[in-house]
């Protein structure tokens, strides 16, 4: 069934009364050469019957291993009320509701969202969402660049240890629009990025420092001396942050003397499974003298006419649909039944819940370094404090170990040597609240029994 | 009926400029143009320091209704962005010639002001656009 409400009969009779001779020349103010003509690459469609068995199949590849990859998507349990309820017909919608009158359901659900993100990342206001984490850092970038108007330069600082995923897609979004990223590297120690890389800018123009915290190598940031650093130099501070880790770490907002600019991150660890990469959502919040800066939609609580609170879409000056080419974006939307189900999970878990998962990871984590980092063969790459990742160092190339490991139904975690040759062989590895100590245990004697007959052989 | 003073300059996009003592360029919006945003919510004014070039885009109003941008009259180097409407951006509903001024530029050339639209021609354009 096609999703479009247009019979052949009406879309004949609106042709007619415009004089268009059929749909295609609509588009005939595009040219020739800018046009997509019929997509090679694309099969033909499938039915519901042939696209189930199709995914069905295509699962049971995956199959039911046992799981040590992050890497910036993480396995968290969640709560089957989760789903449950964000699969109500009321919530089931991925679209942002404009007519505030006939959606103030799904508008207070956001606006408990943005309260949320709010308190977690100690910022004054939030969004209500963005496609992904890596295009939440892109669109930090350019708001950055807007909000800082001394900066001429649209010059920022990414550290090395950042998700290299979120650095090709803020090249890819933000590198078109003039902004240029420099590239900080991290101290082959700690696995973290040093004041000392950052003075050579000191006394330049520079728009932005970004700060992942936990960084891609799960190493935890002098986040107070870099956002101090930064902010002397003239810089803003992005920080880009795992929203579960927050309910144990220190909220941005509070990072420093003033706490970070823009915050930024991947929401998928709030109650959003991990479904082979997607959809995830982005969220992004600011200090409230930003927020006409920000991208996406905005959630506004008000007073009708008879003085009775409701929700609302606000500062819709900063959109598409009124600032046209000079909307704060405008290649960004919210993802709400994603947004809900995060709400729903944090509503579910409260404060001390959500601490309590992310003080299980830290503790898993630490048992799963403690244990690999015993096998022959193996070495911790850094050493301090870290969330819920490590980088591991094999002494043998990493595809053939998880390979090995793969075949004994476990993913051992995401190999580095592309993003990061100089580690020579890098495994980063992950343990969320849903590994047990026996996991653990499977994960280190397997690891060992590998790299024994591997290296046997 | 919207004022337009008979001592000032103005553009058809609706910015007026005054020609200050010290030759720099005062810009504002005409009464005209915020009585059709309707009430102000927010502006953001120019640097000081900023260049900018005549016709180019360099503070947006933000009403209720809408954001528009708000362009220079002459090209010169911004000398104020008027602070005050940071916290009072309904000085522009209030005083649109007088408090609620946006920027004051030195401009390159003066003899850019002298080609701009006086109130008559202003009025002229104003009726065209009414009718």
């Amino acid at each position: 069934m096609p999703f479009i409400p247009h019979t052949a009969d009406d879309i004949r009779d609106m042709l007619a009364a415009i004089g268009a001779p059929d749909t295609e020349a609509l588009f005939d103010e595009i040219p020739a050469r800018l046009r997509a003509r019929a997509l090679d690459g694309i099969p033909p469609a499938l039915s519901e019957m042939e696209i189930g068995r199709l995914m069905t199949e295509r699962a049971a590849v995956d199959g039911q291993r046992l799981n040590f990859i992050g890497a910036g998507a993480y396995e968290h349990h969640v709560p089957a009320a989760v789903w449950a309820i964000v699969t109500r017909g009321e919530f089931y919608s991925a679209y942002t509701p404009y007519q505030a009158e006939a959606s103030q359901g799904t508008l207070q659900l956001l606006y408990e969202f943005q309260s949320m993100m709010a308190s977690l990342t100690g910022m004054a206001a939030s969004n209500a969402s963005l496609y992904d984490g890596a295009t939440a850092l892109a669109e930090a970038a350019l708001m950055a660049v807007r909000a800082h108007r001394k900066s001429k330069s649209q010059r920022i600082l990414v550290p090395k240890a950042v998700n290299p995923s979120y650095r090709n897609v803020l090249q890819a979004v933000a590198g078109g629009q003039k902004l240029a990223f420099e590239t900080l590297p991290y101290d082959p120690a700690g696995g973290t990025t040093t004041l000392a890389s950052l003075e050579k800018y000191r006394g330049q123009d520079i728009t932005a420092l970004v700060i992942q915290q936990p960084n891609f190598f799960g190493m935890l940031e002098d986040v107070d001396a870099l956002t101090d650093w930064a902010h002397e130099a003239g810089m803003l501070v992005i920080a880009v942050v795992n929203p579960a880790s927050l309910a144990v770490l220190k909220p941005p907002g509070e990072w420093g003397a003033t706490g970070a600019d823009i915050v930024c991150g991947e929401g998928q660890p709030l109650g959003v499974p991990l479904s082979s990469g997607g959809p995830y959502f982005g969220f992004m919040t600011t200090r409230l003298e930003f927020v006409r800066q920000m991208p996406g939609r905005i959630v506004g609580r008000t007073v009708d006419l008879d003085g009775k609170p409701g929700f609302t879409l606000t500062l819709q000056a900063r959109e598409q649909h009124i600032r046209r080419s000079k909307a704060t974006s405008n290649i960004c939307t919210n993802q709400g039944l994603l947004v809900t189900a995060a709400t729903i999970y944090l509503s579910l878990l409260g404060p001390h819940g959500l601490a309590q998962v992310a003080a299980t990871c830290m503790q898993r984590a630490a048992e799963l370094v403690a244990a690999l980092g015993k096998v022959p063969g193996v070495r911790v790459a850094f050493a301090g404090p870290r969330f819920h990742e490590a980088v591991l160092l094999l002494d043998r190339p990493v595809h053939g170990v998880l390979e090995a490991l793969a075949a004994r139904g476990i993913v051992g975690g995401c190999d580095l040597t592309r993003d990061y040759p100089s580690l020579g062989h890098p495994l980063l590895v992950c343990a969320t609240e849903t590994r047990t100590v026996q996991d653990i245990d499977t994960y280190a004697r397997a690891l060992a029994d590998v790299m024994q007959s591997a290296a046997a052989a | 009926m919207s004022n337009v003073p008979a001592d000032l300059r103005f553009l058809k996009s609706h910015e007026w400029a005054r020609l200050e003592a010290d030759g720099t360029i005062t810009v504002g919006i005409s009464d005209h143009a915020q009585q059709a945003l309707g009430d102000l919510v927010f502006v953001e004014a120019p640097e000081a320091g900023r260049r900018v070039a005549a016709g180019e885009a360099c503070a947006v109003v933000e009403s209720v209704k809408a954001a528009s941008d708000v362009y220079s009259p002459v090209s010169g180097e911004v000398v104020a962005g008027n602070a005050d409407l940071g916290g009072q951006p309904e000085l522009i509903n209030q005083e649109p010639y007088g408090a609620g001024w946006i920027m004051r530029i030195r401009p390159d050339d003066k003899a850019q002001f002298a080609a701009l639209l006086d109130a008559k021609a202003y009025e002229a354009a104003l009726a065209a656009e009414t009718h």
